[in-house]
């Protein structure tokens, strides 16, 4: 059975970059943004890791990552992402960041997907991490999948098992640390990842070279993408001002902190 | 200025009987919002039986909306949009608050799509003022901002805890069926999948998030990891005190390397980045040395409190309150011991 699986995925900041706001003419933004250095989102990239995991498994199938963001950047990452698993890229050449409107971002992947030569929509399974680390809302792939008519929706999905007929068990986080279970007929569905149960795959130089025949040219096929406000305005953006008068202890036995800690913590 | 109109979406819990805490929550929000803009106020109901849950909103005076039947009975993308849809045409709201739970979120979008609206989530405040304006955090809790939207209707989905839970005695109330139109279903909801009882750690109603960092099995003095020691410490204490399990993202990810893991973790308790950030009026880190626990995991954490070996740990420093300098494998023995003894 072949699976045709697209990956939305976007860029995004290190996680482990200062981020500041700062006014634009469109809006808000990160200061540099542009020259901050840049990963795949991590929970779309638990996405794409398990889009090649079940691709290879099933024969003839294929994987399609779907991609928004200013094009030399995303050439950029694209090319560290080409190491770890197999994947033809569909880069739309757009604006970056968590600002923008998660509607006219959805129109614009939805465009990129319906475009997609040789995708057949019956075997569609739309993949992405359930919310990004930009906007962070957890939107955007129920509104692609609307746009596509995809009634299957799953979000928080941590496992999926395809059947022989195409039917597949589905677990999506709940409320406290529980999963639902549901099966689902099949194809086509859309699955938004949490982390998945795969580590993050090795890099494998000979699937870089494969990868990379049709990921150079890639983005300079990018269709450019301009994203509608919606009339969605900001007020103010900030850094959170909490900062904390820290107590550091140094001089108190594992005794004395043990019964401070109690008395702090109070009953159950 | 558009006069504006709202519809609270809710959903009954798990029996059926009663709206889950969100809801409740929500609810309130509905009643400030309305109240403060002069609008209608209704509220939706998805339940199997929505008249079984309603009472409990008898003091709010808004008209009551709701679907029924057992395709509501479980949370299912199909029947939930459809659901939600049809309540919102009945109320024709320009805004809509919904609770951000699984349920709701995952079918909110849809449902803004599918009647030309807009939505924002995880919104922790709604502003005073004549026009509407919502908080949300961007970037992981990184970045705090304001915003509003001049397109209806506009969703809003609430974060836990921006609100009180509605709360007033029962009473007779009438709640208007709205029927639904439902597509042929192709999806079957099996149940939950919920962890044994000893490894159940995630609580989110808990009073103390206690979180764990990768220290916990890396080599201690004698040169030796003790993993199996720590993760007895853990969970005893986690017995003690019912606190709920939070962990870094690299403790979690050890076990996927192939290195000595604790055997409850999985990335369900994972916090940060690219995990939860929970909400508790209290938080206890230990042996992290990270800066996604303590900047993004511990965002909505009221007092914090760490324990580091390491002095001069920079993630710490002005993210907790009280940082202890000390081995995390004794001062736990001690913590359980006293807990125990109490008990």
């Amino acid at each position: 059975m072949s699976l045709h699986i697209v990956v939305c995925a976007e860029i995004v900041p290190d996680p482990l970059q200062t981020l500041e706001p700062v006014a634009g003419a469109n809006g808000p933004g990160l200061k540099n943004e542009m020259v901050l250095p840049a990963v795949l989102d991590p929970w779309a990239a638990s996405a794409l890791y398990e889009a090649a995991h079940l691709a290879a498994k099933n024969t003839g199938s294929k994987v399609w990552l779907v991609s928004l963001g200013p094009k030399a950047k995303l050439q950029q990452v694209m090319m560290t992402i080409a190491q770890k698993v197999a994947f033809e890229l569909v880069p739309v050449d757009g604006p970056i960041g968590g600002f923008t409107d998660a509607h006219a971002t959805a129109a614009v992947l939805a465009d990129a997907i319906n475009a997609i030569p040789g995708l057949e929509k019956a075997e569609l399974l739309l993949f992405g991490g359930w919310e990004s680390a930009t906007r962070g809302a957890g939107v955007t792939l129920q509104l692609i999948g609307e746009r596509l008519g995809i009634a299957d929706q799953f979000q928080g999905v941590d496992q999926i098992e395809v059947r022989d007929d195409g039917s597949f068990e589905v677990l999506e986080r709940v409320e406290g640390g529980r999963h639902q279970v549901s099966v689902c007929a099949g194809a086509p569905a859309v699955l938004g990842w949490a982390t998945g149960k795969l580590p993050e795959p090795r890099n494998n130089p000979q699937m870089g070279m494969a990868n990379m025949r049709t990921l150079m040219p890639a983005p300079q096929k990018a269709r450019p993408a301009a994203l509608d406000s919606n009339g969605l305005h900001y007020a103010s953006v900030s850094q959170p001002k909490q900062q904390r008068s820290t107590r550091v202890v140094k001089d108190m036995t594992p005794d004395q902190i043990a019964a401070e800690l109690v008395e702090w913590m109070g009953t159950k | 200025m558009t006069m504006e109109s709202v519809l609270v979406l809710t959903h009954a819990d798990e029996s059926g009987l009663a709206l889950t805490r969100g809801s409740l929550e929500a609810v309130t929000a509905g009643r400030e919002l309305a109240g403060r803009l002069s609008a209608s106020l209704a509220i939706g109901i998805v339940a199997a039986d929505p008249t079984a849950p309603a009472p409990a909103l008898a003091g709010t005076n808004a008209r009551l909306l709701g679907v029924s039947g057992e395709a509501f009975a479980q949370a299912r993308y199909g029947t939930d949009a459809a659901a939600c849809e049809a309540l919102c045409r009945a109320a024709q709201a320009t805004i809509v608050l919904a609770p951000s739970s699984s349920r709701f979120a995952r079918v909110a979008a849809g449902v803004s799509h599918r009647l030309g609206g807009v939505i924002d989530t995880h919104i922790t405040a709604i502003a005073d003022g004549d026009s509407v304006q919502v908080t949300r955090w961007f970037y992981r809790q990184r970045l705090e901002a304001v915003l509003g939207r001049a397109q209806r209707p506009w969703f809003l989905l609430l974060d836990g805890g921006a609100c009180a839970a509605y709360a007033s005695a029962p009473g007779a109330v009438t709640v208007e069926q709205v029927p639904v139109d439902l597509s042929p279903l192709r999806t079957t909801v099996i149940g939950l999948r919920t962890p044994t009882q000893d490894a159940e750690t995630i609580r989110p109603d808990a009073n103390l998030l206690f979180v764990a960092g990768a220290g916990w099995t890396k080599k201690q003095p004698d040169g030796l990891a003790h993993a199996d020691e720590a993760a007895q410490l853990i969970l005893r204490f986690l017995h003690a005190c019912g606190a709920s399990l939070g962990s870094s993202k690299s403790l979690v990810d050890q076990g996927s390397d192939g290195h000595s893991v604790l055997p409850f973790l999985t990335h369900m308790n994972q916090i940060g980045q690219t995990g939860a950030t929970p909400r508790h009026p209290k938080g206890l880190s230990t042996c992290c040395h990270g800066e996604e626990p303590h900047v993004v995991g511990w965002r909505f954490i009221g007092e914090r409190r760490a324990i580091s070996l390491d002095p001069n740990c920079g993630w710490t420093r002005g993210k907790a309150d009280v940082v202890y300098i000390a081995d995390a494998f004794k001062v736990m023995n001690r913590v359980n011991a006293i807990l125990e003894e109490n008990s």
